[in-house]
């Protein structure tokens, strides 16, 4: 056979390495670990971790979260609740087919406000704010749970607490006029007047891009009662873990749910607990999952 | 013990284990790679891809080779993502669209793994494993095997040869990568990462409502995403996924994983150029740079400053439980200090400052300890450009490893340094003149300018890490990041083998008195000294405008 050019012979050894080194790393490789993963004690986590009833019907896994919401998306109060989650799919939240976060940034204060007419449901250009989402979550869960939902640049309506200041000299000089962005009219601002300027609401469709945006701190405490973990999203949205904080500000409403001791009920969250691995890997953890089949197994919903 | 607390504890067991390897580690790829006979595997291999394993290659040779390997790879994983549809173990998915297809063929060919698809909903098994984790594995061999080509240029003497690429290609992939990846595929298994042939699960809720449960072969793909510092996974995700990393341990694995090769490249170095002190002075600059990023990522992460992070009290949007904020801080630093971009959090949803130092972490070239292989190279051109410095300073011709930097070699390590802030902010200028992609911008103001700014950065660095609310579909934003990925890869490392043509044909000058000596901690402070100088240079003004601006409101 006459020699190939250079060009051409290489491309061709580019193409047979490509397609040797697939069958490798590409076939064998997987397969070989997939064999030694039939191995007992390997083989169930290999699966997925699967959890199943007594029927044998899969019921979840233990490391994929659930919500435990109902139809409308409620909170079903005999079940402990897990984190907020973005990953909501045609099953509602916590669909792994989606798995995602909010990826709003730190300084994602200002809500897009929904025309009067249409509604936060019914206007698709508006959207909340990752501040005011906190801010509502967290009042949510403080009334659930009856506790003190307030935080930090949220006023007291469950909004973030953010105004648009207008300045003189565009960023400089005397305050002319000062709004509150995510209240929109006729709700009657969280702060009356700012630096002797009366607040106001603010108005759907008016142009307030020249404001210098300006969180309001308040007076709630720095450490609120409602748990961090509690108010934020997780970065799969399929978080199966809620902080033992939250877990214990939950109890008292499951026991009175499920017709329970207090004490007996943290025994469970105790079960599904784990520490730092090593003392020092990661943070405390209540499965979230595994707590809700214990609790159904030991205090049965009527 | 403080969340801060355990999180110092788990950088200082990290750095236990790095040093642990550095030497066992790095002296086995050095045998790999300077193994003078064959053995029976590699010359059958040889004999099926049709490569005579003893001619070893000029410098354009050998990046002929890379070029070609990188063309084909690209070719055959487009042509098997479009043709998913007509394949069995596909889940049901058809062939992935046109644009998506091209975009993720570069993106895992050229070693940065940017997530633009949704694993869980457009790529099935066959896909997945016998395409993205194919690519996962070769990108890093190609990537370590460049490396070995420029260590020998300064290694060897009056020659033209570097070393056969197949050879370095086919004994990274069997003797380095694939070990380790077996070894922590089944570790991963045995924390809960899944293993299965299966395509979807349906759960019955405690409520009563469905949950569709995903399998897939991921345990094998998360070892080589992380360990060939790659980064693209099997869900959208990543590695916040709790069936990608289930617990606190496996995301310890997993920082070690992206780690460990880099961090053992210096040993390589120092053994292949006959001096262990080089290869710890390397290590040093790498070491030094990481550990006070790592030290920034996770100070503000821990301190929370922002309004939503002080609204919440913790920097806790987008991370997980069971992670906690210090070990995601980690895992963020890692991941853009090397070029993986795997994440276990959403850098997005970072404080400004965090999320700024990481984006500083990718514009440093990532070289601190950068990818696998990626980060050798770049780092030993920013020596070149040290000792070339510290010669102007004394009047002297600059050596490095006793061959002279003269002008070819310090044109070539000039441009290497100038591609990426090149690609970055003339992309990023480019992409903000047009009104239209201002729309991309998921959040207003400095944040929003942080968005965009990350992405040329992570395309052009080859990461693949990004602020993900950025909206990077557009065919404009698919097109550019496209490229940026393409000429970020590819330019540096033919200039790197060009500037390991130059150093091989050299003959040693001899060491005298005035030599500058390239082990001592005088020169690790200067290169230090040399990359953050250039790089604040470089980038200050559009760090000023997006991240700093956004931190200080």
């Amino acid at each position: 056979m006459a020699r190939l050019p250079r060009w051409i012979a290489t491309h061709l050894a580019a193409l047979r390495a490509v397609l040797v080194l697939t069958v490798i790393t590409g076939v064998l490789y997987p397969l070989a670990v997939l064999a030694v993963a039939q191995i007992p004690g390997l083989d169930a986590k290999a699966e997925g971790s699967l959890l199943y009833d007594e029927d044998g019907n899969v019921v979840g896994s233990s490391l994929i979260g659930q919500s435990y919401t109902d139809a409308d998306g409620e909170a079903v109060l005999a079940y402990f609740q897990s984190r907020p989650s973005m990953a909501a799919g045609e099953d509602g939240d916590y669909d792994p087919l989606v798995s995602g976060a909010s990826n709003l940034g730190p300084e994602n204060v200002v809500d897009a406000l929904p025309d009067p007419a249409l509604g936060w449901d019914g206007d698709e250009n508006a959207s909340k704010s990752l501040l005011t989402q906190v801010c509502e979550r967290s009042y949510a869960i403080g009334e659930r749970e009856g506790v003190d939902g307030s935080r930090p640049y949220c006023t007291d309506t469950g909004v973030g607490a953010v105004l648009g200041v207008f300045y003189s000299e565009g960023t400089t000089g005397e305050v002319t006029r000062v709004v509150s962005l995510n209240e929109p009219c006729d709700a009657s601002p969280f702060l009356p007047e700012y630096e002797g300027v009366q607040v106001e609401c603010a108005e759907y469709g008016a142009d307030y891009a020249k404001a210098i945006i300006t969180p309001i701190e308040g007076d709630a405490p720095a450490e609120p009662e409602v748990p961090a973990d509690a108010v934020t999203a997780s970065g799969s949205g399929l978080d199966p873990h809620i902080s033992p904080e939250y877990a214990a500000l939950q109890i008292p409403r499951i026991a009175a749910e499920r017709g329970a001791d207090e004490s007996a009920v943290r025994a469970l969250v105790d079960d599904a607990t784990t520490g730092r691995f090593l003392g020092f890997m990661g943070e405390p953890a209540v499965n979230v999952v595994e707590l809700n089949l214990a609790l159904d197994g030991a205090y049965p919903r009527s | 013990m403080s969340e801060t607390t355990a999180g110092v504890v788990f950088i200082a067991a990290m750095i236990a284990a790095l040093a642990a390897t550095y030497r066992p580690l790095g002296d086995h790829i050095f045998r790999v790679v300077t193994r003078e006979r064959h053995n029976r595997v590699e010359r059958g291999l040889y004999k099926a891809m049709g490569v005579r394993p003893d001619a070893e290659q000029r410098w354009t040779g050998y990046a002929r080779s890379v070029l070609a390997f990188s063309a084909l790879s690209l070719v055959l994983l487009y042509l098997l993502q479009r043709l998913q549809g007509s394949l069995p173990l596909g889940n049901g998915f058809g062939g992935v669209e046109p644009g998506l297809a091209w975009n993720t063929a570069v993106s895992f060919t050229t070693n940065t793994n940017w997530q633009a698809y949704s694993g869980e909903s457009t790529m099935g098994i066959v896909v997945q494993a016998a395409g993205l984790s194919v690519q996962n594995f070769v990108s890093a061999a190609v990537g370590i095997a460049v490396a070995v080509a420029l260590v020998r240029g300064f290694a060897r003497k009056a020659t033209d040869k570097l070393g056969n690429f197949w050879v370095d290609l086919t004994r990274v992939t069997l003797w380095v990568l694939l070990p380790i990846a077996s070894v922590a595929a089944v570790a991963l298994v045995a924390g809960g990462v899944v293993q299965n042939l299966a395509d979807f699960t349906t759960a019955q809720t405690a409520t009563g409502g469905d949950q569709t449960l995903t399998g897939g072969l991921i345990a094998t793909q998360e070892a080589i995403k992380n360990l060939g510092t790659n980064g693209g996974g099997p869900f959208n995700a990543n590695a916040s996924h709790p069936f990608e990393n289930p617990t606190s341990w496996t995301n310890f694995i997993l920082v070690y994983l992206i780690l460990c090769i880099p961090f053992s490249m210096p040993r390589v170095f120092g053994r292949m150029a006959g001096d262990d002190r080089q290869g710890y002075a390397i290590a040093a600059v790498m070491g030094v740079i990481a550990i006070v990023s790592t030290g920034l990522v996770v100070g503000f992460e821990s301190f929370a400053n922002g309004t939503v992070p002080q609204a919440v009290a913790a920097a806790m949007e987008g991370k997980e439980v069971r992670f906690g904020v210090a070990d995601s801080g980690v895992f963020a630093a890692a991941t853009t200090l090397t070029s993986t971009g795997s994440v276990n959090s959403f850098h997005d949803s970072f404080t400004s400052f965090g999320g700024g130092v990481l984006m500083l972490n990718m514009m440093l070239g990532e070289v601190a300890p950068g990818g696998v292989g990626a980060g050798l190279y770049g780092l030993l051109v920013l020596a070149v450009i040290t000792v070339f410095i510290a010669g102007l300073m004394v009047g002297r011709t600059p050596e490095y490893l006793r061959k002279k930097i003269g002008a070819r070699e310090i044109k070539l390590a000039s441009l290497y340094f100038l591609v990426t802030p090149a690609l970055l902010l003339i992309g990023l200028a480019a992409s903000l003149a047009v009104p239209a992609n201002l729309e991309s911008m998921q959040d207003s103001g400095p944040h929003g300018l942080s968005e965009m700014v990350y992405a040329f950065a992570s395309a052009s660095n080859n990461n693949g890490s990004a602020f993900a609310g950025f909206g990077a579909n557009t065919p404009w934003f698919n097109t550019v990041l496209g490229l940026c990925m393409l000429f970020g890869r590819l330019l540096p490392i033919v200039l790197v083998l060009a500037l390991a043509g130059s150093l091989a044909k050299q003959r040693p000058v001899p060491a005298t008195a005035g030599t500058f000596p390239t082990h001592k901690p005088l020169f690790v402070g200067m290169v230090v000294g040399v990359t953050i100088v250039l790089v604040a240079l470089t980038f200050l003004p559009v760090l000023a405008l997006g991240p700093l601006a956004d931190g200080l409101q």
